[in-house]
């Protein structure tokens, strides 16, 4: 069937074919290449069966470790390009003259003046919307706009510049012609890659204590996991290194790090309770009972918990404090994942709805039907776009988290995933009995395509708790058998930002960083389903306090007066001419008023014709079922 | 004023004691006359007074002097009579004495001075004064000050005031002296030093040192003097060619243009034969120009006969011989320019036997065939072409040019030929995916089941879409939906385990039906589209991954979703390679497995219910209220069971105003809270700042996020850096003229004097113009 090439394109199919096998390898600023650019360059037909390739992690970041590396925020190089412009106008006038420009040696600079910038880059960080008209301006507001698009220009300008300094890759892994990549085992994958990360993969037999949950710190140098049979234990799982295991004679549900790797919240039969990493019990939360699950929100500092009863509490652990307590009103929680883009909390209930909370309302803020089944895991990404669900009718669905949603992309599993976990670079992990899949998408925070898997793997025990490592391939998974760390090449975001989370930092550093984590703590009220709202004023009250002002004066101080006509010599101003001119003025701003609400109306009407042409019913609709 | 007074006085005191000497002359001189004519003039004056007193009868002369004629000794003051009685009497004219003196003129001309003078206007009043004085100082002050306008302005849109303003010269220095102090100490700087200043290494001025700008300026004179020469030579030379050229040019006899002619082509034909020895690439470009010399002569009528003075030679031509000789000898001429030019060399002869037609070929081409083994294609064609019939035949030619020769003698049939290929490949092709749709359309529902799920997705979407086309003028329509939709769940139910076809090459094939199916009848095709929407619902999710165009298309259709297609469309399964152990053993009893899905898949139909009554309940709930204000028994009958009528509710409620459009009003399996979030928007601005007057305008300015988290580091502090700046232990002092680059006259701090002196601003001229009305 594929023998029928398609008419129009003049280039011959089958090199065209062997293009769109050919997994190309993707570099973290190729977000949305065009497929034609990641085919353009074919590379040489490869003899090696398979050929993996793994990031490196070059250990060369401990060094400096100071600097930060991350794509959000960069840092002050010592590059002599960028300090000689740090004013761009001013560098211009310097140019002009012809012997300020002469160096020393009488060496001409090769590349004269800044150094260029792709638009493409710059657009990215660019956070005002052009296309928006705004309503007529004065001058002197006209000038205070375009002071603060200029910024915004130059700023998207530096930190488009700054992202060479993202030295780092993301890995990939690449099938030959016809190969599936879910086909390749994780010990080809050992075979292939370099000692270091082979020494990343490991399996901990620990089937005394049953199924695990586990956690990584957000640095991802650290884990935690915990049995339900009440084995706790925290380890450097890096060099491998045991912080501290202690069972807690209880039942164990979850586990999770709190802001730093040195406290642990678990989740116990009865209660809430707190550890360090010596496992020393600092805290009994008691006003937590019957916790099922739990999220902590780094940038708020929230330890989330859904309980048995129904109700899902913040805990504020910066001061100890219960920030709210919200009763979802849908029975017992046993799903709940964090948005990492707005820190609202999703909870999926047995109804097959998945809601959506903020600590500030008492009502969920959105509910979504996903499911005809109840709702058995959730997660959402990193960029908060998309969210996965997977349900008792064993469908997995992809929502788009952008306003609409809607399911982007659904699938019917064989039998219905009970965990799931996005990476940061927008992997999709399911775990189903005792098989985790993973499936990709192109590149960074794109929709994963569910067609076929990415990588599978059988573990010893169906899955319990599944959490991909930051800022390393791995992914964690805790089963009945004890804990497995898989390789996943291209999962994790290779760059990190030393400041925000360095897997390196040393006890001082931890500590510099803690403090500042706190001093910019975000407030539990700001959190809401689009952050960005933050940014934009406040209509209702505006419109109140004009409201009030208006009140308190008897007047409108803004409103425009009303025409008076003026007094006109040679008796013509007659009292009855100055209230026809009067009128006549009256008249006429009325008119107006008319003909545009007239405008209006013609074209909703416009719209609505137009709408049903689209669905014309038929006489045959009656049938349909 | 007062001098002239009293010299005005003692005027007047001469005066009287002048007439009062006269009058004693008078005296004196009286009673003689008296006594000498009494009795005559005493008759006469009585006359002349009757005469008087009837002449002024009339009224208009009552008075008259009285004219002193005797002397009496009662001299009255006031009748002195004059003769001149109607005139006035001036100053000057006392003044003036008998005879003219010039010490008078001063005072006659001070004193006409002082009758030029006006009297002094009164003085204004002192409120009036004073206003005045206010506006002229006010215009003088603002004046000055409206000067410093444009810095105001300035350093109220600087991004940054830096105070103190006085700023230290920044001193710069030159290299020399910072180097002065600075000495060599290491051994390795004290050798680099030495070697530097060994070689005079210039180290200010960076770029030549003396000695190479010396060797540089320096060159020899002889060099020099022979340069010279050449071109005194060149110019020489070129001042006779160009005499030369002159005088011949002048030349008008057509004969010696003739033999110029023919000797310049013998020569050239000489040169061109030595060069084809010599160089033959040369030659072969040689032979390119006559070769156009003899397209161009083809090309032209010029020696054809056909000019003027041929048709005029032609007439003659019968009886004059000379002409007939003149015509003869143009066209011969012709035929010598338009002959080829055929040169042979021996060798090639010897080679390739004495054959006719390869005398014909011209020996350079051959040669530079051999040679460069085709180097310039452009070249070939060309040779090519002149020997196209000679090559043809010859069998002995090297392939290569043949195959040129084929394209040369097929390159006006070419577009021909390219349309045909392009028609057979696009029947080809036809054929190709007609025997493709036939062969689906042929095979049986029931073999479908032993194919992968992969190809049948797209068979299933295919035949669905044919099955229709067919099936369409049976007017059936309603039935084939059914059994589309029957097909089609019946496929989807499978689940076919195995999935070796890749997906990705499903697309152009899909692609491709579809647009076949546009083709064919795009209304039809679209009205089935909509028909069969519900069924196709699950798969256009699926096409979103594939066929991003498509899944937009859906998308944009901004209508209501059924919630039940939405839930109840039965997704394609994954297949894993990895299957659950626990599955494993159901998969053995497929049947089995097939119940359990098909349970499931109806088991939470209340599911659909609840929700959709969850969200009337808040649309309702949401819903601002209608007031009613309707009293019972209010002008009406009142009482158990009665109710108020419909007419006095409607006009006692009060309607609430409808709120904008929910969020979620197209969404079916979405509630969207509209509930404010009251402490979010307690940190949200609440208050418009000055300029603007529009909150969308204020928020584009606080689009940017500042902290340092989103940006880099030099980002962050431009972002952050302080409104103003001041150096901690300095006095900050008013700003002066010399700080801003005025400078600053003697007179006030005030007054700055401008390079360009500003015009005043609006509010000043306004006042200006009002001083100037008043």
């Amino acid at each position: 069937m594929e023998t029928v090439p398609r008419p129009g394109k003049g280039v011959p199919l089958k090199k065209d074919k062997l293009q769109a096998k050919r997994k190309k390898p993707r570099r973290y600023w190729e977000e949305e290449t065009a497929p034609t650019a990641a085919g353009a360059s074919p590379g040489p037909p490869r003899k090696k069966k398979k050929n993996l390739e793994l990031r490196r992690q070059k250990l060369k970041n401990a060094h400096n470790s100071k600097k930060s590396w991350s794509s959000k925020k960069s840092q002050v190089t010592k590059k002599s390009r960028e300090q000689r412009r740090p004013r761009e106008q001013k560098n211009l006038r310097e140019q002009k003259k012809p012997g300020s420009q002469q160096s020393l040696s009488g060496a001409q600079d090769p590349f004269p003046g800044p150094a260029p910038v792709p638009v493409q880059k710059a657009r990215k960080f660019c956070r005002i919307d052009k296309s928006k008209k705004l309503p007529h301006s004065l001058p002197k507001t006209q000038s205070k706009l375009e002071v603060a698009e200029a910024l915004e220009e130059e700023i998207s300008i530096k930190a488009a510049r700054s992202e060479l300094l993202l030295a780092e890759e993301p890995g990939f892994l690449e099938g030959d012609d016809g190969e599936d990549t879910a086909k390749i085992r994780q010990a080809d994958i050992v075979e292939a890659v370099d000692i270091a990360s082979a020494a990343k993969h490991f399996d901990l037999n620990l089937r005394q204590f049953g199924p695990y949950r586990l956690d990584y710190s957000r640095t991802g140098r650290h884990m935690t996991f915990a049995g339900r049979r009440g084995h706790v234990a925290a380890l450097d799982w890096v060099t491998k290194k045991l912080m501290c295991e202690i069972n807690v004679m209880e039942a164990v549900r979850d586990i999770r790090f709190l802001h730093s790797e040195a406290l642990l919240a678990v989740a116990q039969n009865r209660w809430l309770h707190i550890y360090d990493n010596q496992g020393i019990e600092l805290h009994c939360v008691r006003r937590c009972d019957r916790v099922t699950r739990l999220e902590f929100l780094p940038f708020h500092f929230l330890l989330t918990t859904a309980s048995e009863t129904g109700f899902l509490t913040y805990l504020d652990v910066s001061v100890g404090k219960i920030v709210a307590a919200l009763n979802a009103r849908a029975g017992r929680l046993n799903v709940m994942a964090q948005n990492p883009y707005n820190a609202v909390i999703h909870l999926g209930h047995s109804n097959g709805t998945v809601s959506l909370w903020s600590p500030s309302v008492q009502e969920p803020l959105a509910k979504i039907l996903c499911h005809r089944g109840g709702v058995q895991a959730v997660a959402v990404d990193s960029t908060g776009t998309y969210m996965a669900t997977s349900g008792l009718d064993h469908q997995l669905k992809v929502f788009d988290l952008r306003g609409t949603y809607q399911p982007l992309s659904a699938r019917t599993l064989p039998l219905g995933a009970g965990h799931l976990a996005f990476s940061q670079r927008g992997l999709l992990a399911a775990g189903m009995g005792d098989v985790v899949n993973i499936w990709t998408g192109q590149g960074k925070a794109t929709l994963p395509a569910l067609e076929r898997p990415y990588l599978t793997h059988r573990l010893a025990g169906p899955v319990h708790g599944l959490q991909f490592c930051p800022f390393e391939d791995v992914l964690g998974v805790g089963h009945s058998g004890g804990i497995t760390s898989m390789l996943v090449p291209g999962a994790a975001e290779p760059n990190f930002d030393g400041l925000e989370s360095n897997p390196y930092r040393s006890r001082k550093q931890r500590q510099e960083w803690e403090v500042k984590a706190l001093l910019e703590k975000v407030p539990a009220e700001l959190i809401c389903l689009n952050p960005r709202a933050l940014a934009e004023v406040d209509v209702i009250s505006l419109e109140q306090r004009k409201k009030e002002r208006m009140e308190r004066l008897g007047y409108d101080p803004e409103a425009k007066a009303p025409f008076q006509p003026k007094p006109k010599r040679k008796g013509r101003s007659s009292t009855g001419s100055m209230v026809k001119r009067k009128k006549k003025v009256l008249e006429q701003e009325h008119r107006d008023k008319v003909r545009q609400s007239l405008e209006e109306q013609q074209k909703q009407q416009k719209q609505q014709k137009a709408k049903p042409t689209g669905v014309q019913p038929s006489a045959l609709d009656r049938f349909v079922r | 004023m007062q001098a002239a007074e009293m010299n005005a006085m003692r005027a007047a005191e001469g005066l009287l004691a002048l007439s009062q000497q006269e009058e004693l002359v008078d005296l004196q001189d009286y009673p003689l006359s008296a006594s000498e004519d009494e009795g005559d003039s005493d008759g006469e004056r009585k006359h002349q007074k009757l005469l008087e007193s009837i002449g002024s009868l009339d009224g208009k002369k009552r008075w008259k002097l009285a004219e002193r004629s005797e002397a009496s000794l009662k001299v009255s003051e006031f009748n002195v009579s004059s003769e001149g009685s109607g005139e006035k009497l001036l100053l000057s004219d006392l003044l003036e004495p008998a005879k003219t003196s010039s010490s008078l003129a001063a005072v006659k001309k001070q004193l006409s001075r002082v009758k030029s003078k006006k009297a002094v206007e009164l003085p204004l009043n002192k409120q009036e004064v004073e206003r005045i004085n206010r506006e002229v100082a006010f215009n003088k002050t603002s004046q000055t000050l409206s000067k410093w306008d444009p810095i105001v302005l300035k350093n109220r849109q600087a991004e940054q005031l830096v105070f103190p303003l006085e700023k230290e010269p920044a001193s710069f220095v030159p290299i020399e002296h910072v180097f002065g102090s600075w000495k060599a100490r290491t051994p390795l700087e004290q050798e680099i030093f030495n070697i530097l200043y060994k070689n005079k290494q210039p180290v200010t001025d960076p770029l030549l040192t003396p000695m190479e700008k010396a060797s540089l300026k320096a060159m020899s004179l002889e060099e020099a003097k022979m340069r010279r020469a050449e071109l005194q030579r060149a110019r020489a030379l070129q001042s006779y060619y160009e005499a030369k050229a002159r005088r011949e040019k002048k030349i008008k006899s057509k004969k010696y243009h003739k033999i110029v002619k023919k000797g310049k082509v013998k020569k050239a034909l000489k040169e061109f034969e030595q060069l084809q020895k010599v160089n033959p690439a040369a030659a072969l470009e040689e032979l390119e120009k006559i070769e156009k010399a003899r397209m161009m002569e083809r090309m032209s009528l010029k020696h054809q006969n056909s000019g003027k003075w041929a048709k005029s030679k032609a007439i003659m031509a019968k009886y004059d011989l000379e002409a007939r000789q003149a015509m003869q000898e143009q066209l011969a001429k012709n035929k010598e320019l338009t002959q080829k030019l055929q040169v042979v060399s021996e060798s090639e002869e010897e080679e390739k036997g004495t054959e006719e037609e390869e005398l014909l070929v011209p020996d350079a081409v051959n040669e530079i065939q051999m040679c460069t083994d085709g180097p310039n294609p452009w070249m070939l064609r060309n040779c090519n072409s002149d020997a196209k019939g000679e090559i043809q035949k010859d069998p002995e030619q090297p392939p290569e040019p043949m195959v040129q020769e084929v394209s040369e003698s097929e390159e006006e049939e070419k577009p021909g030929g390219e349309e045909e290929v392009l028609l057979q490949e696009f029947e080809e092709r036809r054929s190709l995916r007609k025997s493709s749709e036939l062969s689906k359309n042929a095979e049986p529902v029931g073999s479908q089941k032993t194919k992968d799920s992969s190809s049948q997705e797209v068979l299933s979407e295919l035949k669905a879409l044919t099955q229709k086309l067919n099936q369409k003028n049976c007017q059936s329509k309603k039935q084939n939906v059914n059994l589309v939709k029957t097909v089609l769940q019946g496929q989807r139910e499978e689940c076919a385990p195995e999935e070796e076809e890749p997906l990705l090459l499903q697309r152009p094939e899909r692609v491709q039906t579809l647009e076949d199916l546009e083709d064919l009848d795009h209304e039809e095709y679209s009205q089935i589209r909509e028909l069969s929407r519900p069924v196709l619902e699950g798969e256009r999710t699926e096409r979103t991954t594939d066929n991003q165009t498509d899944a937009s298309k859906g998308k944009k259709k901004e209508q209501m979703i059924d919630l039940q297609n939405l839930l109840t469309t039965k997704s394609p399964s994954v297949k894993s390679l990895a299957v659950p152990t626990a599955i494993e053993e159901l998969e053995d009893e497929e049947e089995k497995h097939q119940k359990q899905i098909i349970k499931e898949a109806f088991a939470g139909d209340d599911v659909i219910r609840d929700f959709l009554k969850e969200k009337k309940e808040a649309v309702k709930a949401s819903k601002p209220k209608d007031v009613d204000l309707t009293l019972p028994g209010w002008g009406e009958w009142g009482g158990i069971g009665l109710k108020p009528s419909a007419k006095k509710r409607r006009r006692f409620l009060i309607k609430a105003p409808e709120g904008p459009p929910r969020k979620d009003k197209n969404l079916p399996n979405v509630i969207i809270s509209e509930k404010r979030n009251i402490q979010a928007a307690a940190h949200q601005v609440q208050v418009l700042p000055y300029p603007f007057t529009h909150h969308q305008q204020f928020e584009r300015t606080v689009q940017t996020p500042i902290g340092s988290t989103w940006n880099t580091q030099r980002a962050f502090q431009k972002l952050t850096t302080p409104k103003v700046v001041t150096k901690p232990g300095h006095i900050i002092k008013p700003i002066k003229a010399e700080d801003v680059g005025y400078c600053s006259s003697s007179r006030s701090d005030l007054s700055v004097t401008l390079s360009n002196p500003k015009r005043p601003t609006g509010h000043h001229k306004k006042q200006l113009k009002k001083n100037s009305i008043d």
